[in-house]
């Protein structure tokens, strides 16, 4: 393969780094499954395709893959609304924070799997103990780091803010969340990969559809190729809600720095 | 009519101000001198309404502007937006004339890290009288500037006055500028900290040759 790299590196523009590092771990992937020369253990790149169209066709990853997305933008909205507001509050009045911080760390340190085993175990098998179980394994995050966000709001602009006379909602959209942003980003971010991730357990373990769902059905069929196919499918979704929405949203956000 | 009674402030078992009590009339101003630390800043910030944990009474307008030692702008805003977010009433006609009278009409569109620290102090002070306000308040708003930077400031301040005429505090722990800006002047001393005695005429500032020498 003929990739020469450019000679300055700190010029190469963003796009063509990201192509170049994306190609790179393609070729590691036919390096290894040339190395293991069985398609049942590791499939080529190529050899997807194929089960890729016949998904497609059938419609059933289109299904799978919207189940999926549904439960992660219910799941994200609830935890990051609920965390947010909680490490405010927290990050605010020390009392409080006080009397929750022990829940923090409980929750923070209680593996995702127990607390889907309960919620499925106390909620029953259904999409409220799953959604649940997810938002409760991200709210901890989210808090945690909200509340860091919280205690460093500036004082200063608080008392301008008061001399001023503005109003509670037009200083939490223009002196307090702003000065959040980077912290609310941040949670998003690691939100997003930590929820889809939970996600796909929460439907492994008792759900009857969604990524999650069929990938435990391959894995007791020994189909790494299906697996594979349904696992890149939703990585491929996650990267351009990354690209999309994410990484526009936050430099829009961060303009003001770069000005 | 502006009027200050403050009995007692203290922060936890450390009592900072004592007795104090003065009233200011309409478009009159005046200065409180007093060393560093000694609690001009905490009396400011009861004036203003800042801090409400204290035993007295203070009377203030509603509409009050406020130049703060440091510009305390809103830096993800526009220049523009830091005048109009902050005075809900006023037009963006109205917010660019507050603009130019400042001289940072061009400015209007950038954000304040883009301005420079003499332009930020000015985007500050035409933001304290965009809203016409009937109290002024000025903490020790010249202070860590260059002796240029701060005589333009405060020849712009002292404009400024002139025109939107409200009543004025000015704390500093310059004479002189509170010579130059105020009619009559209040010295905070002692700890915990209260008024020196009973305020003084300042005379006739059109000659200010004469007031060298007093510290």
């Amino acid at each position: 393969m003929g990739c020469s790299l450019p000679p300055n590196k700190a010029q190469t523009p963003a796009a063509v780094v990201r192509a170049l590092s994306l190609g790179l771990l393609l070729l590691v992937w036919v390096g290894a499954a040339i190395l293991t020369a069985d398609a049942s253990v590791l499939p080529a790149p190529w050899a997807l395709a194929e089960p890729f169209g016949r998904e497609m066709a059938s419609g059933a990853l289109p299904f799978h893959l919207g189940m999926t997305l549904w439960r992660v933008v219910w799941a994200f909205a609830l935890a990051m609304s609920i965390g947010m507001a909680l490490g405010l509050a927290m990050g605010r009045y020390p009392g409080l924070d006080r009397w929750l911080d022990p829940w923090l760390v409980v929750f923070l340190n209680l593996p995702a799997l127990v607390l889907i085993v309960l919620c499925y175990l106390w909620i029953g098998l259904n999409e409220t103990a799953a959604i649940t179980a997810v938002v409760l394994n991200k709210i901890p995050n989210v808090t945690t780091l909200l509340r860091e966000g919280a205690r460093a709001l500036s004082p200063d602009l608080a008392a301008m803010a008061r001399v001023y006379r503005m109003g509670r909602l037009a200083r939490l959209r223009h002196v307090v969340l702003p000065q959040l942003a980077p912290f609310i980003t941040g949670a998003a971010r690691s939100g997003i990969a930590v929820i889809w991730k939970i996600v796909l357990v929460v439907e492994f373990l008792g759900r009857s559809n969604g990524i999650g769902f069929q990938i435990h059905l391959y894995f007791q069929l020994y189909n790494v190729g299906m697996v594979l196919v349904y696992a890149l499918s939703f990585i491929v979704v996650m990267l351009v809600v990354e690209w999309l929405l994410l990484q526009p949203a936050e430099a829009r956000v961060r303009r003001w720095r770069l000005a | 009519m502006i009027r200050v009674e403050v009995a007692r402030k203290t922060f936890g078992s450390t009592e900072v101000l004592r007795d104090i009590g003065f009233s200011l009339g309409r478009s009159e101003c005046i200065a409180i001198l007093g060393a560093s630390g000694i609690g001009k800043s905490t009396l400011l910030r009861l004036i203003t309404g800042i801090d409400r944990d204290f035993e007295g009474k203070i009377t203030t307008p509603p509409r009050m502007g406020m130049v703060f030692q440091e510009p305390t702008l809103l830096p993800w805003r526009s220049v523009l937006q830091n005048l109009t977010l902050l005075h809900p009433g006023l037009c963006d006609a109205a917010a660019l004339a507050a603009l130019d009278r400042v001289g940072l009409a061009d400015k209007a569109r950038a954000f304040p890290r883009q301005l420079s620290l003499g332009q930020q102090r000015r985007l500050a002070l035409a933001r304290a009288f965009a809203g016409k306000p009937e109290l002024l308040v000025l903490d020790e708003p010249f202070v860590s500037l260059d002796a240029d930077t701060a005589e333009d400031m405060l020849a712009l301040t002292e404009a400024l006055i002139a025109e939107t005429r409200p009543a004025t505090i000015l704390v500093t722990h310059s004479e002189a500028e509170a010579k130059r800006l105020a009619g009559r002047i209040l010295r905070l001393v002692g700890r915990p900290a209260t008024l020196a005695c009973a305020p003084q005429p300042v005379p006739d500032r059109s000659k200010p040759g004469r007031h060298k020498g007093v510290a």
